[in-house]
């Protein structure tokens, strides 16, 4: 796989994030090490290895279904940067 | 040219738990906006989803009851989009280890025809807040009291041909899950949610065509007009030599009509990868076990062995398996009084008619197995007749306090009469007021005679035994 500049201005896109051209050029460059160095990896065989899907070798962490007070209305709206005391307030969105 | 709709469903239902997938919130419907919320379902950073058990083996009941493979070995992963419904900018599903593949769903589409309807996979996942968006201005409102409620998609391959096929697994979808009792399944509040994935093709053609997927589908009757709206439009728009663009298509209940979403141009990249804050997931043979030897008699097995077992006609087996809490009142009631013919009667006669009538529930009524079984008792004996029986049950089912049947009986003097002698009074001053009718009894109509039975009956304020009546009109009158 290779990075090129449209791809990085893409995922810049879907993340949401703005790059100036000097960041483009730069993640351009650091996500393209980041994928020559998988590209090490995939010379290796791996034929017969599980895929690895956690990197703790636990599972079936579970909670019961036990109800706990939420938190205060107040304290979940507090880092909004704009709130009404009863929701968040954010850009009129319609799909 | 004759066209094929061909449709595949993606269906969301709630899980009835508790508390939410990832927290310990509640799931209460309707709280005040933002209440139900914590750091966790609203994703501020630093926190650590951790899986609510029940979530899990509610998930793999409904796996086992739908036929599917379970995937013993499963996991969750991250599904990122930005859209202020979701506080973390991603959702917690599952996209490579579902928890379950490969089902098949039997269903009624035509009488004494069924068809299977595969199951591709079910994932759990968690439910996305609600957006109110203010009338003119330009903001939206986030409540994310849902945020986190457990869900799981339930995928199917393209298997429906028709709207009515699409209902029926609808329908049984929602009666298997009422009966493992792990949803409330309410289109109307939500609770069970289908996007339709429709494509049309040349009848007779095997390839498939371009498909769209309508959302935002929340009742049974919609979903059977969106079906016929959206198949006419892209019938319509390749017959005028255009082709349909796969995209998302929202159906306005109000207009009848679908809108385009977004177009696959700037379709949505998920950008998928395993959710690093949840462990796997492995599922022992010991709870699979578990699960598969409680898995109750579902709302078919029932009606079969209703027929079988009780007499019943296929039809009033139907009607009384289509309710949970129907299906148990009837077994629970006729287990006590070992009479099911009698409580299909008023159960299906009387409660139903209040139903239907008068748009109540069940649990409109004051109706428990224990009083229901002493009422049948009593109406199946000569005691008092259909109208005095009818009266009890009305006064029982609508009484304030758990009624006292027998003081009922007495107090409303509903014992039946069955002294001949009075009855044949009764009968003669009958006779004797209706010398027409008499007449016409005479003259070979012979049919009047009930007439006067109801005459006598009514003589004796409904009280009276209508064979013995019978008996002693048809005795007087050939006297004549």
């Amino acid at each position: 796989m290779q990075i090129t500049r449209e791809l990085v201005e893409y995922v810049a896109d879907l993340s949401r994030i703005c790059l100036d051209g000097a960041s483009e050029e730069k993640m351009e460059r650091e996500l393209g090490a980041v994928i020559e160095y998988m590209e090490v990896l995939n010379a290796l065989d791996t034929d017969g290895v599980e895929p690895l899907s956690h990197v703790f070798q636990v599972t079936n962490v579970m909670r019961e279904d036990a109800v706990a007070p939420s938190s205060p209305r107040e304290d979940i709206l507090a880092g909004a940067p704009e709130a009404t005391g009863q929701t968040f307030v954010v850009p009129r969105t319609l799909e | 040219m004759n066209w094929e709709i061909v449709m595949g469903l993606e269906v969301h239902v709630e899980l009835a738990t508790k508390t939410k997938i990832f927290c310990s919130c509640t799931t209460q419907f309707g709280g005040a906006p933002n209440t139900h919320c914590c750091p966790v379902c609203t994703g501020m950073p630093g926190t650590l989803p951790v899986l609510n058990r029940k979530v899990l083996e509610y998930a793999v009941k409904a796996g086992v009851a739908l036929g599917c493979e379970i995937t013993r070995y499963n996991k969750f992963d991250r599904k990122n989009y930005f859209y202020p419904d979701l506080p973390k900018a991603y959702q917690i599903s599952q996209l490579y280890l579902p928890f379950a593949r490969d089902g098949a769903v039997e269903i009624a589409c035509a009488p004494g025809l069924t068809k299977t309807i595969r199951i591709h996979e079910i994932h759990m996942e968690e439910d996305a807040g609600k957006l109110v968006h203010s009338a003119y201005g330009e903001a939206s409102f986030p409540d994310y009291n849902r945020c986190g409620v457990p869900l799981i998609e339930i995928v199917s391959e393209p298997d429906f041909r028709s709207a009515q096929e699409v209902l029926a697994y609808l329908a049984k979808l929602k009666s298997t899950f009422e009966y493992l009792g792990i949803s409330d399944v309410k289109m109307e509040e939500g609770s069970m949610r289908a996007d339709v994935n429709l494509s049309v093709r040349p009848a007779g053609s095997q390839a498939l065509g371009t498909r769209t997927e309508m959302k935002n589908i929340n009742s049974f009757k919609s979903i059977e007009r969106a079906i016929a709206y959206e198949s006419a439009r892209q019938i319509e728009v390749i017959e005028s030599g255009g082709s349909v663009i796969q995209e998302t298509r929202r159906w306005d209940e109000n207009k009848g009509k679908t809108f385009s979403m977004r177009s696959k141009e700037d379709a949505q990249d998920y950008r998928y990868f395993p959710e690093p804050d949840i462990p796997p997931i492995e599922i022992s043979d010991e709870m699979l076990e578990k699960i598969r030897a409680c898995q109750p008699e579902f709302a078919d097995q029932k009606a079969a062995r209703y027929v079988e077992e009780y007499g019943l006609s296929e039809a009033d087996a139907k009607i009384i398996v289509a309710s949970v809490r129907m299906a148990s009142l009837f077994e629970d009631t006729v287990a006590l009084c070992g009479n099911p013919k009698e409580v299909r009667y008023w159960l299906l006669g009387e409660v139903l008619y209040f139903i239907n009538d008068r748009g109540m529930t069940l649990s409109d009524f004051r109706l428990d197995a224990q009083s229901f079984a002493a009422f049948v008792k009593i109406a199946a004996s000569e005691r008092i007749n259909r109208r005095g029986a009818k009266k009890l049950f009305e006064a029982m089912i609508f009484a304030d306090h758990p009624l006292d049947l027998e003081a009922y009986i007495r107090e409303n003097d509903l014992e039946q009469v069955d002294d001949a002698q009075l009855i044949r009074e009764a009968v003669r001053a009958v006779i004797a007021e209706n010398p027409k009718t008499v007449e016409q009894y005479k003259n070979g109509v012979t049919k009047v005679a009930g007439f006067l039975v109801g005459q006598t009956i009514k003589r004796l304020s409904g009280k009276a035994k209508p064979e013995t009546v019978n008996r002693i009109i048809a005795q007087e009158l050939a006297k004549l």
